[in-house]
């Protein structure tokens, strides 16, 4: 009974977590992207648009949903439902962390220690077609249609160079359990260079990390692959008809689909919770550190906050004062296994989903026939050399 | 555990069959196949084929059960036509199906000896290491053979879809 | 939950895969639609394929797995070809009523 009571509680967590994350996802992307821009970004609704993610959610919720007549109502309904409860659930094989002992309790951080952790991956991920072409299909609508079937043919062709650029570093980790590959990603070269697969092994896995982050832009729909919603072309593409909790449930998939691809290249390529430096070095402060430093800019910027920002003097302390506290956890003996792998974790994963934002403030969209002709022609070729060089070099090394 | 978890998928699974053979749209024939294949995939793991369960979803419901929602949703023909079939035929087949379903069962029910039992975790040979040594290992000329007979699929594939025939 | 059963008879899954069967027959005979035909088709494979691996943990062997395998690559390169050729169907007859589909040439 104790197994469940601990998963049920890790499971509530996880749950709150991920849709917190999911709801700020937004704000850090439109906050990035405006910057990127040079312009604010969201700014009105509580300090810096804190609170905008709650707006838009109550916004969302309490909007009408239009069912449009000639639409298939069932599947209509259906659609988001799918894309969203597919993209949620690949959320439990990530492994945040080490094996823990938390109160006497020793417990895996993260869901399920699956053994075909990134077949479970694949599959869910494989899973996650069905919302976008039932979303735009069952709409019965012109612009829908063509950004479903769109979104179908791009997410089959970028599946492949995906899948052979994941079982890259397989052949090196020869096990599919993420924790496991997590595992045998500690340590370091020369005591300082960690051996993290992009670095490692007999072939460094940097080709299949640039590999998998491109594919993974086209099967999250992401730009520069976004043509399923294109919307100098196709309105909004799948989702032209939905609004309310229909839309909010596409929005929430594909956000819950950027995490999820963030945390598989951290822990594929970028070593999960293994930090950046040995610990000898002292690793484990560093989270103090940039805590701390943040806090003390914030309390600087508040005591000195222009007259046109008033707020900011009463809200800056504020959150200078949190980020002390959160600092000081990663002091307290009891908590440091639990929140410094964490830490490294989702600093790793929240640095690729910088990235995927990066690249839309950057890039322009591809056109059709170029999207296709670049994952058949170019990344699914470079992607078989990869994984052959990779296995030949993994045979000759292991005898 | 084991016999909640088989009879719900079981079920899971006859009634998404039954739906894909009584509705007439090809749709929800279709999503009623990807529900059948889910829940054959979660038998897979009652009976330790951890590997081949992953498979039944990636190859099935993930690569073959999206070209046909797709050759669906390219087509659109919409629901299928009442069928002039004489209700006699209706009449004589379903108590046939029955009839054969009930005999099969019977047969396999005396077959099989009521001992034989399947337990979680009793056989734990289908992992992706055990499959795999095997694939290539004592079945290597039928996967090499495999991989032809999918080039050949693809050549045929490519033929077909030409605009000229 | 008492009238649950701790364990599950191997026969049940054998049972199950017999009515899937029968009920993949059913539909390849009754159904009007090329694309229903072909998925009662791809429902049989799948309760040949739960045959094949309730065998495979009843002989504690890998083998039924291998096979259940092969029979999902064949289905894969017979939905590539089947599809193409229904696409190609209809594109020449514009219908996918299967009696209608009757002769060989047009």
């Amino acid at each position: 009974m104790n197994f469940f009571i601990v998963s049920l509680i890790k499971t509530g967590l996880v749950a709150f977590a991920l849709l917190t994350t999911l709801a700020y996802l937004q704000w850090i992307e439109r906050k990035v992207l405006a910057h990127i821009q040079l312009r604010p970004g969201p700014y009105r609704v509580g300090p810096h648009g804190l609170l905008q993610p709650l707006a838009d959610v109550i916004k969302l919720v309490t909007k009408e949903g239009i069912l449009p007549p000639q639409a298939h109502t069932f599947f209509y309904l259906l659609a988001p439902i799918l894309a969203v409860s597919v993209a949620l659930t690949a959320i439990v094989v990530i492994p945040f962390g080490p094996e823990v002992t938390v109160f006497g309790v020793t417990t895996n951080m993260g869901l399920a220690d699956l053994n075909i952790g990134i077949l479970f991956i694949l599959a869910i991920s494989s899973l996650g077609v069905y919302g976008v072409a039932l979303g735009g299909w069952a709409s019965n609508s012109k612009y829908p249609l063509l950004g479903g079937l769109r979104s179908s043919a791009q997410m089959i062709s970028y599946e492949l160079p995906l899948a052979l650029a994941l079982a890259a570093p397989l052949l090196i980790m020869n096990t599919l359990n993420f924790r496991e590959i997590t595992v045998l990603q500690g340590g370091y070269w020369l005591g300082f260079i960690p051996k993290w697969n992009i670095f490692a092994g007999p072939f460094p896995q940097i080709f299949s990390f640039i590999i998998f982050l491109i594919a993974s832009f086209a099967e999250t729909n992401r730009v520069p692959f976004d043509l399923p919603e294109a919307e100098s072309e196709l309105v909004g593409g799948f989702h032209t008809e939905y609004s309310s909790m229909g839309f909010a449930s596409f929005f929430m998939a594909e956000y819950a689909n950027i995490l999820t691809v963030c945390c598989v290249g951290t822990v594929l390529f970028l070593g999960g919770w293994q930090p950046l430096w040995p610990a000898a070095y002292g690793s484990d402060f560093a989270p103090v550190v940039i805590l701390f430093g943040s806090a003390a800019i914030l309390f600087f910027h508040g005591a000195n906050a222009l007259k046109s920002r008033l707020w900011d003097r009463f809200s800056f302390p504020v959150f200078g004062v949190v980020f002390l506290i959160l600092g000081a956890l990663f002091l307290v003996p009891v908590l440091k296994p639990v929140v410094v792998p964490l830490f490294w974790f989702l600093s790793k994963s929240l640095f690729l989903v910088f990235v995927f934002i990066w690249i839309r403030g950057t890039l322009p969209r591809f056109r059709y026939d170029q999207l296709m002709r670049f994952a058949w022609t170019f990344l699914f070729p470079v992607a078989v050399v990869n994984l052959l060089v990779t296995s030949f070099l993994v045979a000759i090394t292991s005898n | 555990m084991e016999g909640l978890l088989f009879l719900t998928f079981a079920t899971i699974a006859v009634l998404c069959a039954l739906n894909l053979v009584l509705q007439t749209h090809p749709i929800s024939s279709a999503l009623s196949l990807i529900g059948v294949l889910g829940s054959i995939a979660v038998l897979y793991l009652l009976l330790g084929g951890e590997f081949i369960a992953a498979v039944q979803l990636i190859v099935y419901a993930g690569a073959i059960m999206v070209l046909f929602v797709f050759v669906i949703m390219l087509l659109n023909t919409g629901a299928e036509k009442q069928p002039t079939r004489k209700i006699v035929v209706t009449w004589i087949s379903l108590p046939l199906l029955f009839t054969f379903i009930a005999l099969a069962a019977m047969l396999i029910a005396q077959q099989v000896p009521k001992t034989e039992v399947v337990t979680f975790g009793g056989f734990s040979g289908g992992t992706t290491l055990s499959v795999g040594r095997s694939l290539f290992t004592q079945y290597l000329l039928p996967f090499e053979v495999t991989s032809i007979l999918i080039l050949i699929a693809i050549l045929g594939a490519v033929v077909l879809a030409r605009k000229e025939i | 939950m008492d009238f649950l059963p701790a364990t599950v008879p191997l026969s049940w899954f054998l049972i199950l895969s017999a009515i899937l069967f029968t009920l993949g027959v059913a539909g390849f005979l009754l159904r009007r639609n090329i694309i229903t035909v072909f998925m009662s088709i791809e429902l049989m494979l799948n309760a040949v394929n739960l045959t094949f691996v309730t065998f495979s943990y009843r002989l504690k062997q890998v083998d039924g797995h291998i096979f259940s395998f092969f029979v999902m690559v064949v289905a894969a390169a017979e939905a590539a070809v089947g599809l193409a050729i229904i696409l190609t169907v209809y594109k020449n007859r514009s219908t996918l009523e299967i009696d209608d589909v009757s002769s060989m040439k047009l």
